[in-house]
């Protein structure tokens, strides 16, 4: 690289030009022009290896000190062949009880997700139906723009929250004992702050909600306005990807390895309708968040690969050296020129 | 068909219309020794003569106080102009046609108007704002350009002038011109309107006129009105009661022609018809000269002037690069077209199957069983087609909308830096280059041919004085250009001759000190020439001189210097010759010129007058002009000066002893380049004048159809007989640095033809003199100047005259291609005489013509005409399908220049009317080299490389949102926040790629120069092919697919922070965002090959306004700011994990292609590559191994010169080959048996 510092000839111009103005006009100005040397491109990629195989080494074992348990109880916590006929009965018991034995020690707190596949929270008829309005200001309880069909109760006043995204509030509970002890689970900062304090207004209270007709989901409590309803907050932050977790509450205490946890869920929400699986998942955090080896894997490879190009053209270097710049090498001198415009 | 004027009207029209368009083509001027003359409007003009009232010539008008214009004429009467495009009212509309006629923007207008529907994918107020901000900038930027074409017009429109009113000439403004007013102009005013000129403050009621506004000619030009109205109009109070009834032409753009007759009303009792000429007609914005004032009388006002009428819009032209583009843009929205059906077929299939057979409903939470149109499971097909629609619109971010508006910004800019290239700027007339248009900037870099005239482009059409040949005694020991370089072909030792290729040759004895006069020549200097043995005739060969022409002096009346203002260079040549001699001419009258003479007799200096008695004007038939004068004894002479061909036939027998010798000196002149014309002179009886004065009076008065034809019979009859005094050589003079130009453009691949109107002779010497033809190179010519022919020409038969004529051509045409097939490698020049063309461009030989022209090195065509200009330029235009560029610098050049791709006008002495034609001015044709090699591969390169870009970064970041919708079961969700969509192409990635078509260098100029073959990068079109700009799209499909996949499988469902948040919508599509504004930013350093300071600013600046936009956007209310309210401070910028994927992903979207550039930088690098390398391996091995670099330069250099046949460098070679081989001389291959084999070497 070299800075190419064009002659200032002031002189020659009859306007009178500052030096830096005419290297302007003249395309002058100083420039690098990086050339893909050997010496560079070798640096270039054994710099990305250098660097990424260290990160991704990182990202893996902070994966892996994870400890990550998911527990997939839709087909097993159903015992009637007709799985949909059974979820839609309102009256049968649908509490069922899972056993699950932590391997390792997982230092609290330990986060509490539910886990659905195949559920499209990102369809574009879902995700546009609510209405932000009404969720933040008490007096635009009856804006209800966008909610159709969950838009008003049978009796014609409005639903709030309406929307088939609040409708559709999921509804299964889980609680916890460990070691045959009730466990506590803390609910509470499970949404985004943001969210909570001005996406979903305090004085927002629900009113008409599952009120008859097709009941969607959960059911709201309607002393608690909506900021405080953080599992609807949580539910109404619409997922990515149609395989999604959402947070359900925390376990503040560590748990120890060969620990038991025993839960009890209510399975009440359907997904057998559209072949959904629900998972019950409990994860420690570290720096870069949930298990997810991905990451750490992909920044192995990368540097890897670029290694492996260094090193590639280290060996290209020094098998073949070309004389670069050499005339012969000009190759669309025989082809026949490209003559579609 | 006699009972329809309808239709036949309809079709005058039309035929007018069509004349109109072949106009500027057929306007030509003859430079060799006369005045511009325009063939085609003489012929009109002679056939119209008789046509007033008919037509055509219908205008019937009154002029004088209180005559209001006749009610046909009054609509049209304002004086007001406008050359505005829009008004106030129909700027709008207008201009809005103007923008969606752009296939891009009717699709964004589309989509807007889907944004307003419920099939919106996202809001409508960000689809549309992006399009908006494109409109809207463009539409500034017209009104802007507009509005300065508007303030110009009212300047103009508010001019003042007077008006004869009430008795009185009083103030008005131009805009209250109207038809019939008489106006008074004073000097040096512009006229307001197109004037017949009444009078003027000479007796004689001359006026001069500058035309320089209209046809960029600088020399006065002489006006006289009909004595008829002077005689009666002395001065401003004889216009009370004045009236007159002018009959004329109706409006149209000829210049030069004007028909009509006055009849002036009034006590007289002077009720005749006098004819008017274009002699009366003062036009619009020409100026008074040398004139206290005139009166005149408004025939055209506003837009029915001839300078209006001339007006026309240079033809738009659009670049290949650009008509490529569209063809992108189209499979763009093919694929587009695609994928929406695609996902619509998906999303149709999907929704119908949300309620089974049995009526439960599968994805319950949706409520298919209560839904309206867009997503009814009972209507699923509907419901696709519908989707159809929202997917047009969620994947328009295929399509750069901005990329028009950014190309146009672009090269506007390059246009600037055109103009501003110091390299390009000619200090001594003042002139830097200028790109008229900046639609064709990357098309100088394509250019394959270059079609450029000879004189004032590549000769500097200053005509010196230089040799004369009198009573057969050559004079004038100067050496020509010509001579140089044919004493370089035979003697001079090679190499150095290759060395001084680079200066420019000095005269022997300095430069000449009076411009135009380059004789030296002791014998007849300084009075000497009275010891000369005929100096009898040398008198009177340097009065000739001194007479014979149509000069005005001016005289400067502080240091008493005598200028001339000349029609053409060379008359001005004569006179300044004969002044340096000692016949100094100092002034002119209507009647008379004066000399200062040496008399011979007294020794001393004497006044002289010679009363002019008629001027018998050149024209291109005449091929001569003369004046008769009567001197102070009273004998009365004819002066006579013309072309070889038609004087020497007119020479008495008896009385031309020296004929044959100047017959030799002449054709030794031409030989040596110069233009020759030969003087001869006779003295008439009295009666034999008196006699001619009638015929010729009468002639000249007659108003009928072969009016010229008669006035040329009358003088062709009194031209006879003449005793020759000998012949004059003038040199036009290679422009500096030709030569060199000439073989850089060569070794570049780019081919030139060079059309002329002169003789084949001067022609072929000029080539000589700037290397296009050399000794070794086969010479096909193509003449019809064989025996056979001429001899039929003098017969009657005209038919059979054509029948041989087209043989002949047709057979040398053939002879000369089965010559360049038999012979391959040789280098071939082929010149053709105009004559012989007019066969060649017929439709059933133009082919034939057009092939055995690509199979040689060089092409000549002399004779040729402006027409035939334009149909070679067509034909190579056409044929070869390649981009051609013309350049020129006079009026016979428009048509070629304007037919051509690109038109460069040569901004020199002949005026401006190429330069008005042309979409490039230079001041020089060696500014051509730079303008090409270095600014024309500049744009072209880096207008190739935006665009490539452009649908790269477009379809990396379409490819995301496509793939997020396989995941949304094609719903029509959007993967990111509207705002931050509508803001990608506007805000974050395109000022880098600005920056890049601004100043991206691939080579450096000084690089691009030296290597002149890495110009045929733009002509083979390598930057541009579908290869490279498919390539550049499958790589943005890449690109898209590694960030979404990378970021989703990244972030997926685990927790993405310590807190346990998982990710979501918007802060999965805030993630992959960033990850596309960072991959295209680090794409762009890769691709960019010149990093200044601005380039590095745009880069990182593009990355930065991201993260800003994303700060300053998640603070401002949710109302407005939806998902991403907060979604960087609150949820991503504290995540490590947000950071480690933005940093992984960009990687991973840049390693493929800097590996992939890599390898192909090595193993298969293109030419500008292959550069780069050698700079880079000048500046490692410095001096100590700088031999070893000097041979590897010289192997390339030998590599990129070795396809040429023409050019110095050419030369050289070939004369290392012919003393290596023994010497082979230049064939000169007649193809016809020609009477005057010429040896050329």
């Amino acid at each position: 690289m070299h800075n190419v510092l064009g002659e200032c000839n002031v002189s020659a111009t009859e306007v009178s030009l500052s030096c830096a103005d005419s290297k302007f006009t003249q395309q002058e100005l100083p420039a690098c022009k990086p050339l893909l040397t050997p010496g560079i491109v070798i640096g270039a990629f054994s710099l990305i290896g250098i660097v990424f195989v260290p990160i991704g080494l990182a990202s893996l074992s902070a994966s892996q000190d994870i400890v990550e348990l998911v527990d997939r109880y839709d087909a097993e916590c159903v015992s009637a062949n007709d799985k949909v006929g059974f979820i839609q009965d309102t009256k049968t018991d649908k509490a069922c009880t899972r056993k699950i034995t932590v391997p390792k020690r997982m230092k609290g707190p330990v986060h509490i997700y539910y886990q659905l596949e195949n559920f499209y929270q990102n369809h574009r008829r879902y995700v546009k139906s609510r209405n932000d309005k009404q969720l933040r200001y008490k007096e635009s309880s009856s804006m209800i723009t966008n909610c159709e069909p969950e838009a008003t109760g049978q009796d014609g006043a409005p639903i709030v929250p309406c929307g088939l995204i609040a409708w559709s509030l999921f509804n299964d509970t889980y609680s916890f004992s460990l070691n045959k002890k009730a466990v506590e689970v803390n609910k509470k900062n499970i949404a985004w702050d943001s969210d909570k304090s001005k996406k979903f207004g305090s004085d927002v209270y629900p009113h008409n909600f599952q009120n008859g007709g097709l009941i969607g989901g959960a059911k709201l409590n309607e002393k608690l306005p909506l900021s405080e309803q953080e599992d609807l907050i949580v539910w109404m932050r619409t997922a990515a990807l149609p395989t999604f977790r959402k947070l359900y509450g925390r376990i503040e205490t560590d748990i120890m390895a060969n620990d038991e946890i025993s839960v009890v869920i209510q399975n009440n929400y359907n997904t057998y309708s559209f072949g959904g699986t629900k998972a019950l998942v409990l994860s420690t955090t570290s720096w870069i968040g949930g298990r997810n080896n991905f990451i750490g894997v992909a920044y192995v490879a990368i540097g890897g690969i670029c290694l492996f190009l260094a090193m590639g053209f280290v060996v290209l270097y020094v098998l073949k050296p070309r004389t670069l710049g050499d005339p012969s090498y000009l190759s669309w001198n025989n082809e026949n020129p490209d003559q579609a415009n | 068909m006699a009972g329809d004027p309808t239709s036949s009207d309809r079709r005058r029209r039309r035929r007018g219309r069509r004349r109109d368009a072949l106009r500027l083509s057929r306007l030509y001027s003859f430079a060799c020794g006369g005045r511009p003359s325009f063939a085609g409007d003489d012929d009109r003009a002679a056939s119209a003569g008789s046509r007033i009232g008919g037509p055509g010539f219908s205008r019937v008008q009154l002029a004088g106080e209180g005559q209001p214009p006749p009610d046909h004429l009054a609509a049209s009467t304002s004086n007001s102009i406008s050359t505005t495009k829009y008004n106030v009212f129909t700027f709008l509309p207008k201009s809005l046609f103007e923008q969606f006629r752009r296939v891009a923007n009717v699709y964004f207008l589309l989509s807007a108007g889907i944004a307003y529907s419920p099939l919106a994918a996202y809001s409508s107020s960000s689809a549309i704002a992006p399009l908006v901000v494109v409109i809207v900038a463009t539409m500034i930027k017209e009104a802007v350009e507009d509005y300065r074409r508007n303030q110009q017009d009212t300047e103009v429109n508010n001019r003042r002038t007077r008006v004869f009113k009430d008795g009185a000439f009083q103030d008005a403004r131009w805009k209250d011109v109207r038809v019939g007013d008489i106006v008074r102009v004073d000097k040096d005013e512009f006229f307001p309107a197109d004037l017949v000129l009444l009078a003027s403050s000479y007796e004689d009621a001359i006026c001069y006129v500058e035309t320089m506004n209209l046809d960029g000619e600088t020399n006065l030009k002489l006006k006289q009105s009909l004595e008829a109205t002077s005689a009666s109009l002395p001065d401003d109070d004889s216009f009370t009661g004045f009236g007159a009834t002018i009959r004329c032409e109706d409006p149209n753009a000829h210049l030069y022609i004007f028909v009509g007759n006055i009849e002036i009303h009034g006590g007289q009792g002077d009720d005749h018809q006098h004819p008017l000429s274009p002699q009366q007609l003062l036009l619009r914005d020409s100026k008074l000269r040398n004139t206290e004032f005139v009166y005149g009388a408004v025939v055209f006002t506003g837009h029915d002037t001839k300078v209006m009428q001339n007006a026309m819009k240079v033809p738009s032209k659009r670049s290949n690069i650009e008509r490529k583009m569209d063809w992108v843009i189209y499979l763009l929205l093919f694929s587009l077209f695609l994928i929406s059906v695609v996902g619509s077929i998906f999303f149709g299939i999907a929704t119908g199957d949300d309620i089974r057979d049995d009526g439960r409903m599968k994805r319950w939470y949706l409520r298919p069983d209560d839904t309206d149109i867009f997503f009814d499971p009972k209507n699923a097909a509907v419901a696709a087609v519908l989707h159809f629609f929202t997917a047009m619109m969620l994947y328009g971010y295929f399509i750069p909308i901005s990329l028009y508006i950014s190309i146009e910004i672009v090269k506007l800019l390059q246009a600037l830096f055109i103009n501003q290239d110091i390299h390009m700027y000619h200090e001594e007339s003042d002139t830097p280059a200028h790109a008229r248009t900046s639609n064709l900037n990357e098309e100088l870099g394509q250019v394959d041919t270059i079609l450029t005239d000879k004189t004032g482009t590549l000769t500097c059409n200053s005509m010196e004085f230089i040799k004369c040949s009198i009573a057969g005694t050559a004079y004038g020991r100067g050496v020509t250009e010509v001579e140089r370089a044919m004493a370089k072909r035979k003697g001079s030792p090679l190499i150095a001759d290759m060395d001084s290729g680079n200066q420019h040759f000095q005269p022997d004895e300095g430069k000449p000190a009076v411009k135009g006069f380059n004789f030296r020549d002791e014998r007849v200097m300084d009075g000497n020439w009275v010891n000369q043995p005929n100096s009898q005739v040398i008198e009177m060969f340097f009065r000739l001189l001194a007479v014979c022409h149509t000069c005005i002096p001016e005289v400067d009346e502080e240091s008493g210097k005598i200028s001339y203002e000349a029609e053409s260079p060379d008359e001005a040549a004569f006179v300044v010759a004969a002044r340096e001699l000692g016949f100094t001419f100092y002034q002119r009258t209507q009647t008379a010129v004066f000399l200062h003479e040496f008399d011979p007799m007294s020794g001393k200096q004497v006044d002289r007058s010679y009363k002019i008695l008629n001027v018998l004007e050149f024209n291109s038939a005449r091929k001569r002009m003369s004046v008769i004068v009567k001197n102070e004894e009273g004998k009365t002479f004819l002066f006579s000066k013309g072309a070889d061909s038609v004087m020497f036939e007119r020479l008495s027998g008896s009385q031309s002893a020296y004929k044959e010798v100047t017959q030799q000196h002449i054709n030794e002149y031409a030989d040596a380049g110069l233009r020759t014309l030969v003087l001869a002179y006779r003295e008439l009886e009295e009666n034999e004048y008196t006699n001619f004065d009638k015929k010729f009076t009468a002639a000249k008065n007659s108003i009928s159809n072969d009016r010229d034809e008669k006035i040329d019979e009358v003088a062709d009859l009194l031209e006879r007989d003449l005793i020759l005094l000998g012949a004059t050589a003038v040199e036009d003079k290679l422009q500096k640095g030709v030569p060199e130009c000439v073989d850089k453009l060569a070794q570049a691949g780019i081919k030139i033809w060079v059309l002329t109107g002169d003789k084949m002779e001067t022609a072929i010497n000029i080539g000589y003199a700037c290397s296009l033809l050399r000794q070794g190179m086969k010479q096909i010519i193509i003449t019809l100047d064989t025996a056979d022919i001429i001899t039929l020409e003098k017969g009657s038969d005209k038919a059979a005259t054509i029948k041989a004529s087209k043989d002949s051509v047709v057979r040398q045409i053939n002879e000369g291609k089965k010559l360049v097939n038999a012979t391959a490698g040789e280098a071939f020049a082929l010149i053709i005489d105009g004559r012989s063309l007019t066969y060649a461009l017929e439709d059933d030989t133009k082919d034939m013509f057009l092939d055995l022209a690509i199979g040689c090195g060089s092409v000549i065509c002399c004779r040729s005409s402006p027409k035939q200009k334009a149909l070679v330029t067509r034909l190579v235009k056409k044929g070869t399908g390649k981009v051609t560029l013309a350049i020129g610098d006079g009026a016979n050049d428009v048509g070629m220049i304007q037919e051509a791709d690109i038109g460069v006008g040569i901004s020199g002495a002949e005026g401006m009317q190429a330069v008005m034609a042309s979409d490039v001015s230079i001041a020089q044709f060696r500014f051509l080299e730079r303008l090409l090699l270095v600014h024309g591969h500049w744009c072209y390169s880096r207008i190739t490389s935006m665009i490539c870009y452009f649908f790269y970064k477009n379809i990396t970041f379409g490819v995301t949102m496509f793939l997020y919708e396989a995941y949304t079961s094609f719903s029509g969700q959007p993967f990111y926040n509207d705002w931050s969509m509508a803001s990608y192409n506007v805000f974050f990635t395109s000022l880098p790629v600005i920056a890049m078509g601004v100043f991206d260098q691939d080579v450096s100029a000084r690089f691009c120069l030296k290597f002149p073959m890495l110009y045929q990068e733009g002509p083979q079109n390598l930057l541009f092919r579908w290869r490279r700009i498919l390539g550049w799209m499958f790589y943005g499909v890449c690109s898209g697919v590694i960030v979404f996949f990378l970021s989703a499988s990244a972030l997926q469902h685990q927790a993405f922070r310590r807190s346990g948040e998982v990710i979501d919508q918007s802060t999965l599509g805030a993630t992959a965002y960033t990850c596309v504004v960072w991959a295209v930013n680090l794409q762009m350093l890769i691709t960019v090959s010149y990093f200044t300071l601005v380039q590095h600013a745009c880069i990182w600046a593009g990355v930065a306004l991201w993260y800003v936009f994303l700060a300053v956007y998640g603070a401002i209310t949710p109302s407005f700011s939806t998902t991403y309210y907060q979604v960087f401070a609150g949820a991503l910028a504290g995540a490590p994990s947000y950071w480690v994927v933005t940093l992984l992903v960009s990687a991973a979207a840049v390693v493929p292609f800097f590996a992939f550039a890599v390898a192909k930088s090595w193993f298969f690098p293109d030419y500008h590559n292959q550069i780069q390398w050698l700079r880079h391996r000048e500046r490692a091995h410095p001096d100590p191994e700088a031999s070893a670099d000097v041979e590897f330069g010289h192997a390339l250099r030998q590599f990129s010169v070795r396809s040429t046949g023409v050019g110095v460098s050419a030369r050289r070679d070939a004369a290392v080959l012919r003393r290596v081989n023994g010497g082979a001389t230049t064939q000169v291959h007649h193809a016809a048996d020609s009477p005057q084999q010429q040896q050329v070497s």
